[in-house]
């Protein structure tokens, strides 16, 4: 088990390399020289040849590769270009915000989705379930940002329940953060859900078919045990992989989300980022990002012995 | 595979010439609603969008004193802060939302293909391309498309580019599998035992098993990069403001969108009509292409 983890581990290290080569090469193949884009179309060449300087960009490209990868494996993701600050302590300070709502967005599209998948596929072919299949195609189709201004316009403008636009800290009080965070990580979970309710639906149906439950029927359990111990238990593997297949929905979604409801997080610092073309911060976030997708995988991967025996390394 | 479904009962059956064009098209309706639905709406979407033009004014003309102007007769879907006409902004956005969506479904889906025929046949290739793969699958889809839009210039090409380029490892997955799969078949066997060589075995045995699953894959693609395309021109990474598109039409509501919510909803509902016709219709085609499939989702 142990030792599954160690080469599991070992395993990303490749693929985590690949994404680093992507990362450098797509700033370092763009059109034109990047200090100049960096530096904008009214720099003065000596602005452009400090930028150029200060990137390392007079040497070879395998050598700025080696440098950059040996400072990123030692934690150090450069200096913003803009706000001159490492842009690990950026990453730091506007982590929080994310981490919230992403947190409250999974919470609240498992506890919504799973039981309606479970519903959905215990009276397959009622009116119960056609609702759910219909939540769950246009939950899918719906985009994040199109779903944030319904809510807004629905329950800040018009209803004034909830406050339009930014994020409190739950330091500052349960209330004020839970006003703030309810519309965006309902918006933001609403996808998710729409994802989870119908892998739930569609794995448990398949189980729902196999011999031992109509045994488990037979030898007259509740029905209810019947659908929750016997049959969501064995079709919990691929519930549980969409749940980790979807960060990667999440991670896109957080940086919508977080431009619609002017939460100040990760995602904003990624659209300010592209928008003022700061190289290392791009850099930097999209590592990070793709790390934390890995190693969620890698947590699901590793799930799958507990959930199912029959599975061990 | 080849798109049949059960056979009719016995007393049904009748010569399949005797039945008229009209009477197949009405039982294929009635077979696949879904599918025919979906259809109709993209079309009608299609057709909006292409005739564009004919059907509204110009999109970029500025009317400084009719500045966001709620729906009226004079303009269906109100007007920007700008003063320009929502509804022939949201007409000429779609051609925009759908050419990019046509493209990356296109280039994303040729591309996988090739790369996934030759993972599935060359084990060296496999090795090296699947981590690759793998890595270029780790990095968020709207990450990599907003970093490639930024380094590059948002014209209309580098964005169908940089939407393309994450969704390749999907289909390219997808393929790979389809071939492994093939390649154990006993009939792909006795092709080879009788000196079939490797690249009509391709074109014969392999290339014809995917393209139901790449038909339905291709349409997931196609609303997954209206959606992105429509992200990156909300965030201001998108096509240039003089385009415009469904996502930038939306941005442009943002700062306004308490006096003058239709500059958001207008486009939005449009886009969202899009992406669900175009979801619809795939998982419409999955159930025809693949009764198997059908039953369990």
């Amino acid at each position: 088990m142990w030792g599954y983890i160690v080469r599991r581990l070992l395993a990303t290290i490749p693929v985590m390399g690949v994404v680093a080569v992507f990362v450098f090469l797509l700033l370092h193949l763009a059109p034109g020289d990047p200090a100049a884009v960096v530096a904008g179309s009214y720099a003065m060449p000596k602005d452009v040849e400090r930028i150029r300087e200060k990137l390392g960009l007079n040497e070879p490209i395998h050598i700025q590769f080696g440098k950059w990868i040996s400072n990123v494996v030692q934690g150090d993701l450069g200096d913003s270009i803009f706000s001159e600050v490492p842009v690990t302590r950026l990453i730091a300070q506007r982590i929080e915000p994310t981490l919230s709502l992403a947190t409250a967005s999974i919470l609240i599209a498992i506890v919504l989705a799973v039981p309606l998948g479970i519903v959905a596929a215990w009276k397959a072919g009622t009116w119960i379930d056609h609702g759910v299949m219909v939540f769950a195609v246009l939950g899918f189709s719906i985009p994040v940002f199109v779903i944030g201004y319904v809510l807004m316009y629905g329950f800040s403008i018009k209803a004034q329940i909830f406050p339009v636009q930014g994020f409190v800290s739950i330091r500052q009080g349960l209330i004020p953060f839970v006003r703030t965070i309810t519309l965006p990580s309902i918006a933001l979970g609403v996808i998710y859900a729409a994802l989870i309710a119908r892998i739930t639906r569609a794995s448990l149906l398949e189980v729902l078919g196999e011999d031992y439950i109509r045994t488990a029927h037979a030898k007259g359990l509740q029905p209810r045990a019947v659908l929750l111990r016997h049959a969501l238990k064995n079709a919990s593997v691929p519930i549980v992989t969409i749940i980790g297949v979807g960060i990667a929905m999440l991670i896109g979604g957080v940086v919508v989300t977080e431009s619609v409801f002017n939460i100040p997080g990760l995602g904003r610092l990624v659209v300010d980022s592209v928008l003022a073309r700061d190289y290392p911060a791009i850099q930097g976030l999209t590592l990070m990002f793709s790390a934390v997708y890995l190693l969620i995988n890698l947590m699901v991967d590793i799930s799958y012995t507990f959930l199912d025996p029959r599975i061990h390394y | 595979m080849d798109g049949k479904v059960d056979p009719p009962a016995l007393d049904q059956v009748e010569p399949e010439t005797q039945k008229t064009l009209v009477v197949r098209l009405q039982e294929f309706g009635r077979r696949h609603p879904t599918v025919v639905a979906s259809t109709a709406v993209l079309l009608f979407l299609i057709i909006l969008t292409v005739a564009a033009p004919y059907l509204s004014s110009d999109p970029l003309e500025l009317s400084p004193r009719n500045r966001l102007k709620a729906p009226s007769t004079e303009h269906w879907f109100g007007t920007d802060n700008m003063g320009r006409d929502v509804y022939s902004r949201t007409l000429h956005g779609g051609r925009i939302s759908l050419t990019v969506g046509l493209g990356v479904a296109i280039i994303a889906t040729f591309i996988g293909l090739v790369v996934g025929l030759v993972s599935g046949y060359s084990r060296p290739v496999d090795a090296v391309m699947m981590r690759f793969m793998d890595g270029l699958m780790a990095i968020p889809e709207i990450l990599l498309a907003i970093t490639f839009v930024a380094v590059t210039s948002a014209s209309i090409q580098n964005v169908i580019l940089a939407i393309a380029i994450p969704e390749i490892p999907r289909v390219a997955r997808l393929v790979r599998s389809i071939v492994l799969m093939i390649r154990e078949q006993p009939y792909v066997e006795a092709a080879v035992s009788i000196g079939t060589r490797l690249p009509k075995m391709l074109l014969r045995h392999v290339l014809p098993n995917t393209v139901a699953p790449l038909l339905v894959q291709g349409t997931y693609v196609f609303a997954s990069a209206v959606i992105t395309e429509a992200l990156l021109g909300f965030i201001g990474a998108g096509t240039p403001p003089e385009i415009p598109s469904w996502g930038n039409i939306m941005a442009d509501g943002r700062i306004y969108f308490q006096m003058a919510p239709w500059i958001i909803f207008i486009p939005g509902t449009f886009l969202t009509f899009a992406v669900l016709s175009v979801n619809v219709l795939g998982d419409g085609l999955r159930d025809m292409l693949d009764p198997r499939l059908a039953r369990q989702m």
